[in-house]
């Protein structure tokens, strides 16, 4: 369904292109200034709308960095914010909007947004938040001459089918540990987790609370599996995130990963890797449970933002300059950077994990306000427990008290 | 020199150190006993490209407000000295009541936080530090013994470590180690195992970083103590080879003596800037086996969405407490020498 409307999306702009009249970039001579992480995709979106609109600008700055995640707040909270726009993602958003740093767009949308699809608009109790552009999730890749070689059939598409095709590649000699997986210490073990736990039918805090409720079955079940992966996991695992996984497959040293989405299209292109490797490459949904039926995964989405603490004409020049650049033709011009949700968007091979991911009824990460403080607490506690050193049980109940203590400081307990 | 003079030629000095030093000491103390105001909680219905769902979000105008009143935060009291991630003294106290060993106790306390990191950063500051004076002494020593041509070299590439970036330089010695680097793929090879990684085991992470830590520091006591050899009196060690000394015994009895107080000033030094132990592990990312006191203020402050003001306070007023610790027994000595002097 996910892909038929993409497709159905990208028939449609054609017959109503976008691109007939020039951009309107609202009121002239204010100042545009945009911090967003660093990704080929929003590379794309802020070019686009920095060759639209920087003429009509007084300034128009553009600040990516890895890091946006972590100063964000910081840089938003004083009156002028530092920025006009910060493009971000769910948890993002989450976070800015804990500390009322972002404001709602209904009446620009309603005056720009001519061009937006209503699944683009992120909407909070009615109000517009944010307007997404494209959609991320993390799912498997598969080395499909190495799964043949170990005399494995098809793709594996539980978590039980992995283990065992992993075995079988580590039996039959080819490679010694043939899975990886961003399993760095902090937040990214812990994202690991949140997407096994996610396909075992979790849930992540009491109904209507923000009591955390991990220390469950499910929760023992998701770590239980966790380890079973780990096993056959390069034993550097725990200092590993993308660009390490990433450059683990690219040297063909892998043959099933479990990766972000928005690696794909760097991985299938002809950098960085040999021949062998990107042909054999095949990108599938994320696993299940054997007998389950939801992917380990989370679904994300990326959109722009407009900061409450600037002037209303800024605000307006920075929106309609970001909306002026999600046409069909920049996403024509990028269409394998991302998974766009802008008409014209034409789904390739690096767009088939997540859109079977997506199709399989993967959950979105979740927007609990205090959600963040047990992401962190996952990524903390759950080391101890994939090196050895500590039962399920005690990682679990070690991450309820972390949480605990970090959120009654925070004020959300 | 009179009392009033002394307290005049010191005044500047002693007013930066309370505006720069005290002031913000006693600021961060203040913070560490409040916590953030009990967020203001609604249910809210979200919807995104994906589909809606009921999450919550926080009403931030009913919590700015709770903000304005009181923009410390609530009163904590000593609670976060106490809780979980200081001091734990609830769960240290059920720990002890339902371990049957030392061994299950010991255990159990490392699985918190700031016992984890005290007991990294304390074997560090212990390992390092008599290593580093150690070394630094006999470098001191075979510079010195160099022709003259040779030394300007030596003593630039001896105290390249140093100049070195200290990220930059755990960063090359990280890529070293890797599997496919250098080191870590020699190691390999030698002892014939392919899974062998000094990333992922506990011990040889620790080694690693003190390796690190004493190849980097090295230097600073090196120049030091070589600065110091050359104000050895020649007399003295003129009359000691009359005597029928030998190089060891020379060394031991005359350069030795002559050198302590510059190597207390070192050790000095070297504790406190062990004890803060940092970079190394960030670019080692050694999280998971090693975290140090400095790591974990770091880490409460890292998340700017939820800032853990409280507990960063209490970390860093629990690392000058224990920095005053170590240092003690160092300070007496040299008070105790002062005066013996003064009295002599």
């Amino acid at each position: 369904m996910f892909l038929k409307k993409l497709i159905l999306g990208g028939l449609t702009a054609l017959f109503f292109s976008s691109s007939l009249f020039a951009a309107d970039c609202g009121p002239n001579g204010q100042s545009i200034r945009i911090l967003a992480s660093d990704f080929p995709a929003i590379h794309a979106i802020a070019n686009s709308a920095e060759s639209n609109c920087a003429g009509s600008a007084s300034e128009f700055t553009r600040n990516h960095t890895t890091e946006a995640r972590q100063i964000m707040n910081a840089a938003q909270t004083p009156d002028p914010a530092e920025y006009t726009s910060v493009i971000v993602a769910n948890s993002t958003l989450v976070q800015l909007m804990n500390d009322g740093l972002v404001r709602p767009l209904n009446d620009l949308v309603e005056k720009y947004g001519g061009n937006l699809k209503s699944n683009q608009l992120i909407t909070i109790d009615g109000k517009i938040m944010a307007i997404a552009f494209m959609a991320n999730s993390q799912h498997m890749y598969y080395r499909t001459d190495i799964l043949d070689k170990a005399g494995v059939d098809g793709m594996p598409a539980t978590y039980d089918e992995i283990i065992s095709a992993a075995e079988k590649i580590r039996s039959a000699g080819i490679m010694e540990h043939p899975l990886v997986m961003n399993l760095k210490v902090g937040w990214n073990v812990g994202e690991v987790f949140n997407t096994i736990y996610l396909a075992h039918g979790g849930e992540f805090f009491k109904q209507g609370s923000a009591e955390a409720s991990i220390n469950n079955a499910k929760g023992i079940a998701a770590l239980e599996t966790m380890k079973a992966l780990v096993e056959y996991a390069h034993p550097d695992h725990l200092t590993q995130a993308s660009d390490d996984t990433q450059g683990l497959w690219e040297a063909g040293q892998a043959a099933i990963g479990f990766m972000w989405g928005s690696r794909g299209g760097v991985i299938l292109d002809n950098e960085g890797s040999s021949a062998e490797v990107t042909s054999n490459t095949v990108l599938s949904a994320a696993p299940t449970v054997t007998g389950g039926s939801i992917p380990g995964a989370t679904l994300w989405w990326d959109g722009i933002t407009i900061a409450t603490n600037v002037s209303d004409s800024e605000a307006e020049a920075t929106f309609a300059a970001l909306v002026s650049g999600m046409t069909s033709e920049m996403v024509a011009a990028n269409n394998d950077d991302a998974i766009w949700l802008i008409d014209g968007f034409k789904p390739g091979p690096a767009a088939a994990g997540v859109s079977a991911t997506a199709q399989g009824g993967a959950k979105s990460y979740p927007m609990f306000a205090q959600m963040g403080l047990l992401h962190n607490a996952l990524g903390a506690e759950l080391v101890d427990f994939l090196k050895g050193a500590e039962s399920a049980e005690q990682a679990l109940s070690d991450v309820e008290a972390v949480y605990e203590t970090a959120a009654k400081d925070a004020g959300y307990l | 020199m009179k009392h009033s003079t002394f307290l005049l030629f010191t005044l500047p000095s002693l007013s930066v150190m309370f505006l720069f030093i005290a002031i913000p000491i006693v600021s961060v103390f203040i913070q560490s006993l409040h916590i953030e105001h009990k967020q203001v909680i609604i249910v809210s219905e979200n919807c995104d490209p994906f589909g809606c769902e009921t999450t919550t979000s926080v009403d931030t105008e009913a919590s700015a407000k709770l903000k304005e009143k009181a923009p410390l935060g609530k009163f904590n009291g000593f609670k976060t000295y106490s809780n979980r991630m200081h001091f734990a003294f609830d769960e240290i106290g059920e720990a002890w009541n339902s371990s049957d060993s030392f061994i299950v106790f010991v255990k159990k306390i490392y699985n918190y936080p700031l016992y984890r990191a005290l007991s990294f950063t304390l074997t560090y500051t212990f390992v390092v530090t008599p290593f580093v004076l150690f070394l630094g002494f006999l470098v001191a020593l075979g510079v010195n013994n160099l022709p003259k041509l040779l030394k300007g070299p030596t003593i630039f590439a001896s105290l390249l470590p140093m100049i070195v970036t200290p990220l930059v330089g755990s960063l090359i010695l990280f890529w070293m180690v890797d599997g496919d680097g250098v080191i870590g793929a020699t190691l390999q090879k030698i002892f014939n195992d392919n899974s062998l990684s000094l990333k992922a085991s506990p011990v040889l992470t620790w080694v690693m970083l003190m390796v690190y830590g004493i190849w980097h520091l090295m230097p600073f006591s090196f120049i030091v103590f070589y600065a110091g050899l050359q104000t050895v009196p020649h007399e003295t060690i003129e009359a000691a080879t009359i005597d029928g000394a030998s190089k060891f015994q020379r060394t031991r009895h005359v350069v030795i003596p002559h050198l302590m107080p510059l190597a207390i000033f070192i050790t000095l030094i070297l504790l406190m800037d062990n004890f803060r132990v940092f970079e190394p592990i960030i670019s080692f990312r050694a999280e998971a086996h090693a975290t140090s006191i400095s790591w974990l203020i770091w880490n409460h402050l890292r998340e700017s969405a939820y800032p853990l003001y409280n507990a960063a306070g209490a970390t860093s007023m629990i690392t000058i407490f224990c920095v005053g610790i170590l240092l003690l027994p160092v300070l007496i000595r040299t008070w105790r020498d002062f005066n013996e002097k003064n009295k002599g």
